[in-house]
């Protein structure tokens, strides 16, 4: 295959698929009961340096009860897979980004990240990397599928591509120019789901974002649920398991798992909750003054929804739709 | 995308404000029995215009896995659950950006910082990539959109700061460097941006230099103010027309129904 450009990005993850297999041989694969806290989970897990992801992103669906637990526990010098909001903000806010393989950090409606730019325009982040969103998906997707690479007509022709670690080849059938993006192998996934059982066999309702791909692709998966249920409600369904209990090390029991971020059918997003964010991110004093009140301070997810309060969380669920 | 200042007083149809402007041409693009990528803000408030108006049956696509969505109430997310509400099918990325790449997808609605006379667009940094000035969110979708949509549609607001010659970065394909550049450079052939909608007026693209020419302008401007806004040579299409002021139905159903609680407009 000829080989027409290369990205100049660097591959912030190396890629070694033969290792990925070995280690996923040597999961256990016996149903063993994986519950135990955030603590326990990001303790054993999440080590300095790592490279890790998270699913779905900031204010939808997102693991927000672990990546807290990091930021209390200063796991640092993290690479990261970035489509973020309120969680990769958390992380850049407490400086324990080292890289990044971006595709959209910020706040949605509510403009641009000024923790990104904080972190990035003054190179405390050292390796930015950038990607298109499905780019970063179809990296997983080829981690998931075992492979190296995969080619995709994405990113072609653009600066994107150009500051990439992604490469343009002359398709051996077709002659065509076609981008390869390598698989993309997390150290740590973190996914919030609605159910799981204690085995870690998990499902999702609504949309399923990138779970499926991104729970393939990564060497240790914590996985917390908005309910941990018995076995047999999996397998009264075992079409809507998304996630078999193989591929998962820990699992969290995390009502409200997402907040402030919303859950669908069962909770809406904290729209307050979400601006206070937004406006204490602006200054970098009134950040760490969020970071100290909603994670330094509390014990754990159950101290932080204790602040939220049981009227905010109970009018959060009012507003959602619901599936029956 | 303006909710400090109203033009308009209750009731008055007559007056109407540059969010809602925007809202309405856009909306106008959107047919029906078509397919559309849609992203947060004015594309959403569009889409669901589009679907109260003309366009009952316009299938809203959303990134990360909705389809068919019926736009009642609005996603300030572009996974939230609105983005799937009675919708047709709830999937994940993967599946909405291969039925992209596969062709499936008409028309995509996209945004960005800059963006030059070929319609290419910058979301990733004002400055020098290595140390920007600016450190914006990034391509997120919006490169995958360029790429694999038929028809793309940019939403801008229209100044000579962002309507330039040359971008810091370019982040979503527009027509690149000019004819025949998308399809050298591998991308679908047959793809590219359809127009711009601004505040200012409706633009399209030269059939064959593939640079961008102005089509229409809003209600009240003059050729000249669309001129001094853009910082490059724009073309002019024979006959530049003048675009419809919102209709009066227009701006009761987005009022009224479309965002009530006045999020955006």
């Amino acid at each position: 295959m000829k080989l027409i450009q290369s990205g100049s990005g660097e591959l912030i993850q190396p890629l070694d698929m033969d290792a990925f297999r070995a280690w996923n041989r040597e999961k256990p694969k016996a149903l063993v009961d994986k519950r135990m806290t955030e603590a326990e989970a990001i303790n054993k897990f999440v080590r300095d340096g790592d490279y890790i992801g998270t699913e779905l992103y900031g204010s939808v669906r997102c693991p927000m009860s672990l990546v807290s637990e990091i930021v209390r526990q200063g796991v640092k010098d993290l690479r990261i897979a970035g489509q973020g909001v309120l969680e990769l903000d958390l992380l850049l806010a407490a400086g324990l980004v080292k890289a990044l393989d971006i595709t959209y950090i910020g706040l949605e409606v509510y403009g641009v990240s000024n923790c990104l730019r904080r972190e990035v325009e003054s190179g405390r982040v050292e390796k930015v990397v950038d990607w298109s969103n499905a780019a970063i998906a179809w990296r997983f997707k080829a981690a998931a599928m075992g492979v190296p690479f995969i080619p995709v007509r994405s990113m072609l022709g653009t600066d994107t591509l150009k500051y990439s670690a992604a490469k343009v080849v002359e398709c051996p059938f077709t002659g065509d120019p076609i981008c390869l993006v390598p698989a993309l192998v997390l150290d740590v996934g973190l996914v919030h789901v609605h159910r799981v059982d204690k085995y870690g066999n998990a499902q999702i309702d609504g949309i399923s974002g990138f779970a499926t791909e991104l729970a393939r692709a990564s060497r240790r998966l914590l996985i917390s649920a908005e309910e941990i249920v018995d076995t047999d409600v999996i397998r009264d369904q075992p079409d809507r398991t998304i996630i078999p209990y193989y591929l998962v090390d820990a699992v969290i029991e995390a009502p409200y798992g997402a907040h402030p971020g919303e859950m669908c059918y069962r909770y809406t997003r904290d729209e307050d909750q979400i601006r206070e964010w937004v406006q204490a991110s602006k200054d970098q004093r009134t950040t760490r003054d969020y970071i100290e009140k909603y994670i330094y301070s509390v014990k754990d997810h159950q101290g932080y929804l204790d602040l939220v309060g049981r009227k905010n969380l109970d009018a959060l669920e009012r507003g959602a739709g619901h599936e029956q | 995308m303006n909710n400090k200042t109203h033009s308009y007083n209750e009731g008055d149809l007559e007056e109407y404000n540059p969010a809602e402007l925007l809202i309405c041409t856009a909306s106008r693009l959107m047919a029906d029995n078509t397919t559309a990528f849609i992203g947060t803000g004015v594309p959403m408030l569009a889409a669901s215009l589009a679907q109260k108006m003309h366009a009952p049956n316009l299938v809203a696509i959303f990134e990360f896995g909705g389809t068919g969505a019926i736009l009642e109430e609005l996603p300030t997310a572009v996974g939230g659950e609105n983005t799937f509400h009675r919708a047709l099918a709830a999937s994940g990325i993967c599946d909405i950006v291969e039925a992209a790449q596969r062709g499936f997808i008409e028309y995509g609605f996209l945004g960005g910082a800059q963006i030059d006379p070929y319609g290419n667009l910058n979301s990733t940094v004002i400055g020098d990539y290595a140390r920007p000035k600016v450190r914006l969110p990034g391509s997120g979708g919006g490169n995958d959109v360029g790429s694999h949509c038929w028809q793309t549609i940019a939403i801008m607001r229209h100044d000579r700061k962002r309507f330039i010659e040359k971008l810091d970065f370019i982040t979503t394909p527009g027509y690149l460097t000019g004819p025949g550049a998308r399809e050298a450079a591998g991308l679908p052939p047959g793809t590219g941006p359809y127009r711009v909608v601004t505040n200012l007026g409706v633009l399209g693209y030269h059939p064959e230099s593939k640079r961008m020419m102005l089509l229409a302008t809003q209600p009240e401007v003059s050729i000249e103010q669309v001129l001094d806004h853009t910082a490059f040579d724009l073309l002019l299409a024979e006959e530049v027309k003048k675009s419809d002021p919102p209709a009066q139905e227009e701006l009761r159903i987005l009022r009224n129904e479309v965002d009530k609680d006045r999020l955006y407009i």
